[in-house]
């Protein structure tokens, strides 16, 4: 069958659609090394002038040092939190635990511009402003689900072993927790922690709703810039957004990978002791 | 035990429990001015949804759009997640990461990037122009079909992952024995392959359908004025018309259509397929 027309036809197809899902961004790339001065085609000459404009537009690094304190925060505080739940759920019987699991992953389920409209209402009921808080409650509400799916299957697949051995050694709870669960599952905090900042560092709708006035991400100025006409810049910045979402994801996916890997009772872990 | 689940219980009530009672309250009061509103238990909101045109119009818009984008995904998806899943290719592997490359880059870049490509002086008018097959850009951008075409970009990696994934877990001896017992290639597909394959792609189909009807961006970078879909009504009604009943009613019902079609296959096929074709 693999050498039927039929076949080949099929494998042509998946390459035209892979050139589909790639060539505009491809596009964008090879625009940002254009050194005429508009941000479309022609492409007259290769430059690298347009990412040393980046660095003099104080809005875009601006913007890039909000992204980045914005994603570090969420990545840190949802991921502390749902280390915390995933414990609970995974190691404890707990009443309701289905209903506590869909609950978490929730916010995946009710479309961004809702929880927006949502947490927009709180403040007013609550006569706040929109500050960088609401704007970093906002993004940890949208990743939890990530951070703390990657973490549950993790300590899942890992097993009780390792912290029954150690609770029978004479641990004390805190102790097993920071002895035993944390370091077992440092591959997966980092994994969630990288997962979170990239979902934080690459939101776009509900940060629109929730930025307070004046604070632009890196995505809202982006997209603020778009509104305008496509300058050669936003090519040179969509450039490096690429190559930071890319990197950090791949890190997190090789992570992963490991955690999974070491979890599973392969790898470099000895067997787990007989209790 | 339960102080682990303290801080996540208490953010999800505060963050999500809270506003959406606080949206659903709001959807019942008296709408007095802009940006003023009265507590009182009203249905004029509700009814101002459901009576008007306008409102009939961008449901319709953004159901079409949705169901528009899904079709394409599936059918476009389907070849690629089944050549994946059976090729004997030793470098598989390579094209499974390509998959799930997308998702690792910007949203907002991504679809800016048709903007290159459909645009006035884009890929596809200066190709056309330099082979002197037109005079003058076609008008490719800004028009319903380009916000498909950016949705369809954005999701197609969903759908395709989640049929692969089905394909490939399903039993694959079933097929040569379908051929043994003298079915033919293409009934050896449709009657085993397929069927096997349709929790995928019911997975991939909601995903897209619900992320497409969602979806708020894609339709301001690359629709005209008129391409507007609910997303897009939330943020008016609420963020320039100020009316906050009436956009609560809107979120509400937002919520409610897609949360039932969630519902629906949830009982067919269990919500954690879904939670983890997203992750």
């Amino acid at each position: 069958m693999s050498t039927s027309i039929g076949w080949r036809l099929l494998k042509a197809f998946t390459v035209l659609v892979y050139a589909f899902l790639f060539a505009p961004i491809v596009v964008v790339v090879v625009l940002a090394f254009n050194s005429a001065n508009v941000g479309t085609f022609p492409i007259s000459g290769v430059s690298l002038k347009w990412f040393a404009k980046l660095w003099e537009n104080e809005a875009i690094v601006g913007a890039f040092l909000n992204s980045l304190l914005l994603g570090v925060l969420t990545a840190v505080i949802g991921t502390a939190v749902s280390m915390l739940a995933a414990i609970a759920l995974v190691r404890y019987t707990v009443r309701g635990r289905k209903a506590i699991g869909t609950l978490i992953v929730a916010p995946l389920l009710v479309p961004e511009t809702v929880l927006a409209v949502g947490l927009l209402l709180l403040l007013r009921i609550l006569d706040l402003p929109r500050t960088f808080g609401l704007l970093l409650a906002g993004h940890v509400l949208i990743t939890l689900p990530f951070s703390a799916m990657v973490i549950q299957a993790h300590l899942a697949s890992l097993g009780r072993t390792w912290e029954e051995a150690a609770a029978s050694l004479g641990a004390s709870p805190f102790a097993v927790l920071r002895e035993v669960t944390l370091p077992l599952s440092l591959p997966a905090i980092v994994a969630a922690l990288l997962f979170a900042f990239t979902i934080s560092f690459d939101n776009l709708t509900a940060s629109l709703f929730w930025r307070p006035s004046g604070v632009e991400t890196v995505p809202t100025q982006v997209f603020a810039m778009l509104r305008d006409s496509v300058s050669p810049e936003i090519n040179a910045l969509g450039t490096v957004m690429i190559l930071i979402t890319l990197s950090v994801s791949l890190l997190a996916g090789v992570l992963r990978k490991f955690a999974s890997a070491t979890g599973g009772g392969r790898g470099r872990r000895p067997d787990p002791p007989t209790p | 035990m339960w102080l682990l689940l303290t801080p996540s219980l208490t953010l999800l009530a505060a963050l999500l429990i809270v506003p959406i009672s606080i949206m659903l309250a709001y959807s019942f009061y008296r709408y007095v001015d802009i940006g003023v509103e009265k507590p009182a238990f009203v249905l004029s909101n509700w009814w101002a949804f459901l009576k008007d045109p306008y409102y009939h119009y961008a449901l319709w818009k953004t159901a079409r759009v949705a169901f528009i984008t899904t079709v394409i995904c599936v059918l476009v998806g389907y070849i690629p997640a089944y050549v994946i899943a059976t090729t004997k290719y030793p470098r598989r592997w390579v094209l499974m990461l390509l998959l799930l490359l997308p998702f690792w880059i910007s949203f907002v870049i991504r679809t800016m990037s048709w903007i290159h490509v459909l645009g006035t002086h884009g890929a596809v008018n200066t190709l056309l122009m330099s082979l002197g097959l037109i005079d003058k850009p076609l008008e490719l951008l800004y028009r319903e079909a380009a916000v498909v075409m950016g949705l369809v970009h954005f999701l197609l990696p969903f759908t395709i992952l989640n049929i692969f994934v089905s394909i490939e877990s399903s039993d694959r001896t079933l097929v040569p024995v379908a051929r043994t017992l003298g079915a033919t290639p293409l009934q050896a597909f449709l009657e085993v392959t397929l069927p096997l394959s349709m929790p995928g792609v019911a997975t991939g189909a909601l995903l897209a359908f619900v992320l497409a009807a969602g979806s708020y961006v894609t339709p301001l970078i690359l629709g005209g004025p008129d391409d507007f879909l609910f997303g897009n009504l939330i943020y008016g009604t609420v963020m320039t018309e100020l009316n906050w009943p009436l956009g609560s009613v809107l979120a509400i019902a937002l919520t409610l259509i897609l949360g039932a079609l969630i519902m629906v296959y949830n009982r067919f096929f269990g919500l954690e397929r879904l939670t983890r074709g997203l992750a």
